[in-house]
């Protein structure tokens, strides 16, 4: 039983290990979970959970090992975002249902009620103006009267119970998917270490003491100096949303192992090619906006900038004033790229499409030539290619 | 079984004192992570208190080595003797520093044992300290002895999340991530650290604390230990509870909010959408 909830754990991506297991079985011997399901999921996800964005996943895991749930593919609470339902509810409501609404206790109430409906519901439903199905007057469900209704992708009844601990899914925030096959890329980036000596003098110099003391006719002079640092700086320029969706996974990964790797490390995100703004949110609102010129004055020339995307555009949006997808650009990203480049004197690109497949698209070869010539792929002979250019 | 149960002064959630008597029963370290200000280091007090056992503090910082908990030679200060001619320096043991991990060890009954803020050291740091954490014994290679533990200590350790702990160092811990409190329970952390509120105040203080949290863009998020620093002002001030209902504009921002906000920013933040509001009304 417990050996199936295991390696369901490990299908999931949790890197569950047999001494954890084993960790857990001496747990219950010494009667730490004695005999509550609620202290058994607690022993358990202290035991076989490490990481606190992996503690969504294991709760559904958990749901689906002990409680015969379906599996979490078609999870509905999962497929549908918070954000979106809101949204639409917002959207379709009227005045008064609104203030109906707000008076019951806000939004938060009616996901509630959204979710407690879905528990009531037990079979497929049809007409009526509460239970969420088709053809309905509830502002859930889909072909309701309302054209915009918030259609939910549901066919038969989904059999749900009492919202236990795990199914309430606390941790779902957490979730950031960053899977844990980075090691090679860390060992890849750790060339890019740089040590230096910086701070308080606390290391014994032992050939300058011994100088030092020879000169001072052999009565002891000690002579410290600071330890040895890595102080190396790296600022990240991540290019997120449409055709980089093919290649989200690889980056996340550099991303996590880049995190765990350097000390100082900085990134941003970009759409295509950078422009005179950038985003510190991978969601790029308004309120994670930079500009560019900030970040230009904030981080220092010895800042390695190394820009991660696939440089799949239209050329226009490298070359022309104007030309970006999303906004009027007063001056081309090719201007935007110079600044970058000329402040930072290491630089390169790193891009997650095969090497081979690069002269196929123009706006490759632009960029490349913007940055001359130090694009790399994202693979692991690529990563230590740039971090020999970087290190140079 | 006997073990850490929430007290009047520190209100575990069921899972934290599964995890902790989990970690207490099996001898192994408990690794707590959590937003900053959710109580994790008070946590290894509490513990120590409810099981009655002395604690021995180990604050990390970013040069802190894994050696030094263990022990330190000295071997600077026996130069310095040696040339001096002083008696002591033919005893090599004179100059062994003991580290936090040797006093925990050796002592004569059972310590808790709190490192804090594990993550500000170097990437290596956790892995230094496997093999001593799992079988509570290492060598001292200066006196040829090991160091064994008399009494396994109860090893609680905390970290900001600044870097990603390694995978073998996480597998001998349990783990607890000390989630933000919701409503309820906060109010009854307020009520065990200030048991004679009142109540109206305690409440309004709450609608506004959840409030601030409500609003995304905030670069910190106050937590718990920010909502208490700022509850005992507004004692401190004796405050009427209607200042923070009223929706003044003038008041908008938080009074007293200095104990809330920590970064300019914030509370640039924090005036302007007061402004936004304003006009709206």
């Amino acid at each position: 039983m417990l050996a199936h909830f295991i390696v369901a754990l490990r299908g999931a991506g949790i890197p569950a290990s047999i001494t954890e297991y084993l960790t857990l079985l001496r747990g219950m011997k010494e009667g730490v979970a004695d005999y509550s399901v609620d202290d058994f999921y607690h022993l358990s996800r202290a035991t076989l959970v490490k990481d606190e964005r992996h503690l969504d996943r294991f709760d559904r895991v958990f749901g689906e090992v002990f409680k015969g749930l379906e599996p979490p593919e078609g999870d509905l609470a999962r497929t549908l975002p918070d954000e979106w339902l809101r949204k639409m509810a917002e959207k379709l409501l009227t005045e008064e249902e609104r203030a109906a609404i707000e008076a019951a206790g806000g939004f938060d109430k009616l996901m509630e009620m959204l979710k407690q409906r879905l528990a009531e519901q037990k079979g497929r439903h049809q007409g009526g103006s509460k239970w969420i199905g088709t053809a309905g007057t509830s502002p859930f469900g889909a072909h309701g009267y309302n054209p915009e209704g918030v259609r939910i992708g549901q066919e038969e009844s989904r059999h749900r119970r009492a919202v236990k601990v795990w199914d309430r899914r606390e941790f779902r925030d957490l979730d950031d998917s960053v899977e844990i096959g980075t090691r090679n890329i860390k060992l890849a980036l750790r060339r890019l270490r740089r040590f230096a000596r910086q701070g308080a003098a606390t290391e014994l110099d032992l050939p300058d003491t011994i100088r030092s003391t020879a000169n001072n006719a052999g009565s002891l002079d000690l002579k410290m100096v600071p330890e040895r640092h890595n102080t190396v700086k790296v600022l990240l320029f991540l290019d997120i949303g449409g055709s980089m969706d093919d290649w989200v996974k690889i980056s996340a990964e550099l991303f996590s192992a880049a995190r765990a790797e350097f000390k100082h490390l900085e990134h941003f995100y970009f759409h295509n090619c950078p422009y005179e703004r950038l985003w510190t949110n991978n969601r790029r609102r308004r309120e994670s906006e930079v500009s560019t010129f900030e970040v230009l004055r904030k981080y220092g020339p010895d800042y390695k900038a190394v820009f991660v995307g696939d440089a799949s555009m239209s050329p226009y949006e490298i070359i022309q004033p104007g030309g970006s997808v999303e906004h009027w650009n007063e001056e081309a990203g090719s201007a935007w790229m110079g600044r970058l480049t000329g402040h930072f004197r290491r630089s390169a690109w790193l891009n997650p499409m095969p090497e081979a497949a690069w002269g196929r698209t123009h706006s490759i070869g632009l960029v490349r030539q913007l940055m001359e010539n130090r694009m790399f792929p994202l693979t692991l002979g690529g990563i230590e290619a740039m971090t020999r250019e970087l290190s140079r | 079984m006997a073990g850490f149960r929430s007290t009047e002064n520190y209100i575990a959630s069921r899972d934290l004192e599964v995890a902790v008597n989990a970690a207490v029963a099996l001898q192994r370290p408990l690794l707590v992570k959590g937003e900053p200000g959710t109580g994790k280091t008070v946590l290894a007090h509490e513990v120590a208190k409810a099981l009655g056992l002395p604690l021995i503090e180990w604050h990390i910082k970013s040069t802190t080595k894994a050696q030094q908990g263990l022990y330190e030679y000295d071997a600077v200060s026996r130069l310095r003797d040696g040339q001096l001619g002083d008696e002591r320096v033919h005893d090599i043991s004179n100059y062994i520093v003991r580290g936090k991990l040797w006093e925990a060890f050796t002592a004569d009954q059972q310590h808790v044992l709190l490192i804090d803020e594990i993550d500000k050291a170097d990437i290596e740091f956790p892995n230094d300290l496997l093999l001593e954490l799992d079988r509570m014994q290492f060598f001292v290679y200066e006196t040829k002895e090991t160091v064994v533990a008399r009494h396994r200590p109860i090893v609680i350790i905390t970290s900001n999340n600044e870097k990603e702990l390694p995978d073998a160092f996480l597998r001998r811990c349990f783990f607890h991530y000390i989630r933000f409190p919701d409503r309820e329970t906060m109010e009854q952390i307020v009520q065990a650290h200030f048991p004679d509120i009142k109540q109206e105040l305690a409440r309004e203080a709450l609608n506004v604390f959840f409030q601030v949290r409500g609003v995304t863009e905030l670069k910190k998020k106050p937590a718990t230990s920010e909502l208490l620093d700022w509850l005992k002002l507004l004692m401190i001030e004796d405050l009427p509870p209607e200042v923070l209902r009223s929706q003044d504009p003038k008041t908008a921002i938080p009074p007293l909010h200095g104990a809330l906000l920590k970064n300019e920013q914030d509370v640039h933040l924090f005036e302007r959408l007061a402004f936004l509001s304003r006009r709206q009304r």
